[in-house]
């Protein structure tokens, strides 16, 4: 039991990664691989924020705040000036932006890791079973998040734009949608969901360092890939089948040295049986 | 008097290649004018360049008096041009009414502030319910409305068209671009077509310049017409005169 609330709660944080990802690749067609590098600037601003204040709510504020600016100001400056560029060169755009991120954070805050104490929440007993508070709250929250960003995309103008520009660009833009505005909306969401991310992701280990964000980064674009990415009831679905299968393999002591290697095994079978992931959409081609 | 579309020596180049040139257009408001020509002759092309989608390389336009060289294309859109497109470019996996309320989004009417919606606030549920049903009055003139929750994929393929139209419509144009508005339709849905033209123009004050490669549509509608070939101007003027001239009869059909 408490081995699948671990991985509900993994999962969720995948998912809330896998959102950033999905949204911006449905949206601007572009794989952002500096997606996970903004969570360890998230992670960085609230040990920088704990160790200033000791205030956690200022700390996830001042995160939040951070990530999504810079969400924003890395669209702008690194990938705006190559929209109509081919995808290759966006790509390696993003992976430089990537790099750059990362040996930003190892200058100011050095290679070694950094420990960080949000607060710590404890355990509850449900009769027999004994669950980490900070798993359930981290579950609660993301699908709490995750509600609302679907209501967002169904409901609002904004989310009808955002759609719209996801089918076709051009036309969107014909009808008066102004798609640059539309492009930074979707990466300061993004962003602002990865700074979540940095908060749960901290709770779990504690402790930031420059590569931080590689690893859930990695496994979140494949949740987005496995539910089909672009599609953001998708990556909620990749992203908690992968936190659960994480935690499962690990609870099982002859899987657990695998567990990485099960999971990108599972990316790839299910690649093998649907190219478009999960909820993928096929794209016909017009004759 | 200004005219509603003005178009001086406006022309563009791709590489070496004079798509359009020297196109010189004076659109009255009100009028509805009609766009022909061979294929290739540049119709597209010129439509790309009004709506902003190519920037001309020569030349200028200008709508109601105001210069609009240059603009993006949402720009050009909020200052009063709207099109359609001659492959479909409908939202496909949006539902019917949905396409439309696309087209409403930049409408000062509607604006909403996003925290107002993040928040759900009333102002909000106002607002949205205000835009869906003025995107259903839109839909109600295209006889759309019973199928405003079916994806615009499955709609039929006129049904498609009137769609594009209707979106169109919702950003609220002062000139309305129809690329083929009638291909693909048998002649009873082309007659249906041309009375629609001709209300949306009366309701909505509406210029309409459309490019047509029916013949019965744009004799029985348009009020003037300007032939295009290899890019340039070959004829001007009343519809029954231009198509009189042999010249153009010469284009369309060889010698």
């Amino acid at each position: 039991m408490s081995t699948i609330i671990d991985g509900l709660s993994l999962g969720s944080i995948y998912a809330l990664i896998a959102l950033g990802y999905t949204m911006v690749y449905g949206i601007a067609k572009m794989l952002n691989f500096a997606h996970g590098d903004i969570i360890m600037i998230g992670a960085y601003a609230l040990f920088t924020m704990m160790n200033l204040t000791g205030s956690p709510i200022v700390a996830i504020i001042t995160a939040i705040v951070v990530c999504t600016l810079l969400g924003i100001v890395i669209e702008k400056v690194a990938y705006k000036p190559l929209r109509g560029a081919s995808p290759l060169a966006v790509l390696i755009t993003a992976i430089g932006v990537s790099y750059l991120l990362q040996s930003v954070a190892q200058i100011i805050y050095g290679a070694k890791a950094r420990p960080v104490t949000l607060f710590s929440l404890g355990t509850v007993k449900f009769g027999e079973v004994t669950l980490s508070l900070s798993a359930l709250v981290t579950l609660i929250v993301c699908a709490v998040i995750m509600v609302g960003l679907t209501l967002f995309v169904k409901c609002t103008k904004i989310g009808r734009a955002m759609v719209a520009v996801s089918e076709d660009k051009a036309a969107a833009q014909l009808m008066g949608v102004n798609v640059n505005n539309i492009i930074s909306i979707t990466f300061a969401i993004g962003s602002c969901l990865a700074a979540f991310a940095a908060v749960f992701y901290l709770l779990q280990i504690s402790a930031t360092s420059p590569t931080l964000g590689s690893m859930p980064g990695i496994k979140a674009f494949t949740a987005a890939v496995i539910g089909g990415i672009g599609s953001i009831p998708g990556a909620m679905i990749g992203g908690i089948l992968l936190g659960l299968i994480e935690k499962l393999c690990q609870s099982v002591t002859a899987l657990s040295p695998y567990t990485t290697a099960i999971e990108f095994g599972i990316l790839i079978l299910i690649l093998l049986v649907k190219p478009t992931g999960l909820l993928g959409r096929k794209r016909r081609e017009k004759v | 008097m200004s005219y509603m579309l003005e178009t001086n020596n406006l022309g563009i180049s791709f590489g070496g290649l004079k798509a359009v040139q020297d196109v010189n257009l004076k659109i009255e408001k009100n009028c509805l004018y009609g766009l022909i020509g061979p294929n290739g002759a540049g119709k597209t092309t010129l439509f790309n360049m009004l709506t902003g989608v190519y920037k001309p390389t020569t030349g200028s336009f200008s709508l109601d008096g105001e210069n609009l060289t240059g603009l993006s294309q949402e720009t050009i859109n909020h200052k009063g041009i709207a099109r359609t497109f001659q492959n479909i470019r409908l939202f496909n996996n949006m539902s019917v009414i949905r396409n439309v309320l696309v087209g409403l989004h930049n409408q000062p009417d509607f604006k909403c502030n996003p925290f107002v919606s993040m928040i759900h606030a009333k102002r909000h549920y106002e607002n949205e319910s205000n835009m869906r049903n003025r995107a259903k009055e839109l839909l109600r003139i295209f006889d759309l409305e019973e199928e405003r929750n079916n994806l615009a994929c499955n709609l039929p393929y006129g049904k498609q068209r009137k769609l594009e139209i209707a979106r169109a419509l919702a950003t609220n144009p002062k000139l309305l671009l129809l690329d083929e508005p009638a291909a693909g339709m048998n002649p009873q849905e082309t007659a249906e077509l041309m009375d629609t033209i001709r209300f949306i123009r009366d309701e909505f004050d509406l210029t309409v310049l459309l490019i047509e490669h029916d013949m019965s549509l744009v004799s029985g509608i348009c009020d003037e017409i300007t032939v295009l070939n290899f890019g340039t101007v070959l004829d001007h003027g009343s519809t029954r005169s231009v198509l009189a001239n042999p010249e153009v009869i010469k284009a369309y059909l060889g010698d």
